[in-house]
């Protein structure tokens, strides 16, 4: 990847922190700590990495992508309003009463989104039931995934994990994205996890392990998956939960609040936003 | 009567009876000599996926499957089908209404031996409540046929449930109306007592509208092979006829058909129903025919209710 190239994907994200800010500010609650700490990897997989056509996103022979930790929805939905799945304005809609914008991902209302997840530890195992799919019919879609630090504590993940390793899933990436901090503290408090690279080696994995924010890292570990052959990959992916937004990288209170008028507008500074531009956004609400 | 043939022993033949027609595939739980899969499994072993002891996975497995324009059919026993895998069932299959067909076997006492860890007594309690999960549990073998064809034609996700100890045939011949998801067959006419049964008590139905009619009393019954969504229709008109129902099912009576029969009747015919079925108990060992007794799960004891609730007629 040139430089130019990655600097477009980094302003891609930097928009789609964007979007997750003014969902959640608006909705008045959300994930965003969990959210802000993938945008790089969401925007590298919908813009670079993934077969995918916004016009056609029930296309048989897409690529699929199933956000296993889906409470961060807000990430999501901005990566694929960018993306041009549905307006980028409507993500200020986020969990409204008229809104198809679900607290969680709906596949049946929200164009792009390939599996309704939200319930921890079953999107890894919808994602190997899409691999085995496409294998079984000789198909050379792909299938991607994200999943949770500590939604790994959930003991379906490794029930996917031994499913995947056994059906040789070699068109299966899932991302772990280890951002050190669950509700009730740091995963190593709660219920330590790690180490995951070890684990899923273990299960027969092929296992990288990354920076979640280096685009260079992040195209490096998705071109290994697709050179690698007869079993499934997982990226071990280091990020700073709440990535982007000052006050909330590695905050754990973070993790499921909205920030109030003072605190969005510091966020949105953090984010490049002139103080025009933050007014702006006031006025247009209303 | 016609042999006897227990509804997953049709369900494995049904599975391979209806492969070359329907593109789908089968997945289990390390149960497929028990779930009767392995029929299928050794003709088709490119359309058969064993998922191991690991049926959460397993369920949310065949919602990606289905996600993607396949069918599958999972199967288990009812108590982890059901059980074990309740919210991968609801938020990976029945949330998004996926085209998901549960095969669940060994339900009910009729499991035997193996006692109260495997008798799932609860499973239809728990897939009735889903939003959009069809329910159906047939009678016999050619029913089991007809309702896995069904299912495969039906949009969305649907829960079978079979049974490990042979029954005798009571739905074929032409008298009985086609089999349809929703409608429930009329199998006898009567005009005192209305007795809806599912499964492997509508065998013991017909017994017992035997027994009655000795007694000089006229009973209609009807197989429920659908509990959701139920045919009120049916039902309604048949309590409207007889002024008075039971039901049976190899079931708790909470939660089950005849939750659903009164639910359905108290809107529209409001007549005494009795409920025939395992009392809010858990089973334990022994031999099937010993559990059936012990549970009150008997002709007899259906004749009785029938009695019963003509005795509380107004």
């Amino acid at each position: 990847m040139n430089q130019a190239e990655k600097q477009v994907l980094a302003e891609m994200a930097n928009r789609v922190r964007i979007g997750i800010l003014d969902g959640v500010y608006n909705a008045g609650c959300g994930h965003p700590g969990g959210s802000l700490s993938i945008a790089e990897l969401l925007t590298y997989l919908y813009f670079k990495e993934m077969k995918i056509d916004p016009k056609k996103p029930k296309w048989e022979d897409r690529d699929r992508f199933v956000l296993s930790k889906g409470h961060t929805a807000p990430a999501l939905y901005a990566t694929l309003a960018e993306r041009g799945f549905f307006p980028v304005e409507e993500l200020k809609t986020l969990r409204r009463i008229d809104s198809r914008l679900q607290g969680h991902p709906d596949m049946k209302g929200i164009p792009g989104v390939d599996m309704s997840t939200g319930s921890l530890g079953l999107g890894i195992s919808a994602a190997c039931g899409m691999a085995l799919a496409a294998k079984t019919a000789g198909k050379d879609y792909r299938v991607y995934t994200i999943l949770g630090d500590g939604e790994s504590e959930e003991g379906q993940v490794w029930e996917a994990a031994m499913f995947a390793a056994h059906y040789k899933l070699d068109n299966l990436v899932a991302v772990v994205d280890w951002n050190g901090l669950q509700i009730d503290g740091t995963v190593e408090e709660v219920m330590n996890p790690t180490p995951h690279n070890l684990k899923f080696a273990a299960f027969g994995w092929n296992v990288i392990s990354i920076d979640a924010h280096d685009y260079d890292q992040i195209e490096a570990a998705f071109s290994a998956a697709r050179q690698t052959k007869g079993k499934p990959t997982a990226i071990i992916a280091k990020s700073v939960k709440g990535k982007g937004v000052s006050y909330m990288e590695n905050a754990v209170q973070w993790h499921g609040a909205a920030p109030k008028e003072d605190l969005y507008r510091v966020g949105l500074a953090d984010l490049g936003l002139s103080p025009e531009e933050i007014e702006g956004r006031f006025k247009q609400n209303g | 009567m016609a042999d006897k043939i227990a509804t997953r022993e049709a369900y494995g033949k049904a599975l391979v009876a209806l492969a070359d027609k329907y593109p789908f595939v089968v997945l289990d739980a390390d149960l497929s000599q028990a779930t009767k899969t392995c029929l299928f499994a050794k003709e088709h072993p490119d359309r058969f996926f064993d998922c191991g002891i690991a049926e959460g996975n397993m369920m949310s497995v065949a919602a990606g499957i289905a996600s993607t324009g396949t069918i599958p059919f999972v199967s288990s026993f009812a108590m982890f089908a059901a059980g074990r895998a309740f919210e991968q069932v609801r938020n990976s299959v029945a949330y998004p209404h996926l085209n998901v067909k549960i095969g669940a076997t060994h339900a009910g006492i009729t499991v035997g031996e193996d006692g109260a860890t495997h008798q799932c007594c609860e499973d239809f309690a728990l897939m009735r409540v889903i939003p959009g999960m069809t329910v159906i549990c047939p009678a016999d073998g050619p029913e089991t046929y007809a309702a896995v064809e069904a299912a495969l034609k039906w949009d969305g996700p649907v829960y079978l449930r079979f049974g490990r100890y042979a029954v005798p045939e009571v739905t074929a011949g032409d008298a009985v109306a086609p089999f349809e998801i929703g409608r429930g067959r009329l199998l006898r006419e009567g005009k005192d007592v209305s007795i809806v049964a599912v499964g492997y008590m509508v065998h013991l139905a017909l017994e017992a509208a035997d027994l009655l009619a000795a007694e000089g009393i006229s009973a209609e019954v009807i197989d429920m092979h659908t509990l959701k969504p139920i045919d009120a229709e049916l039902l309604v008109g048949s309590a409207k006829k007889t002024g008075a129902v039971v039901t049976a099912e190899e079931h708790n009576i909470i939660g089950g058909l005849g939750s659903a029969v009164c639910e359905a009747l108290s809107e529209s015919a409001p007549v005494p129903v009795e409920r025939v079925g395992v009392r809010d108990t858990f089973g334990r060992s022994g031999k099937v025919p010993q559990l059936l007794e012990l549970y009150g799960l008997t002709a007899a004891e259906i004749a009785a209710k029938a009695k019963a609730a003509i005795a509380r007629k107004k």
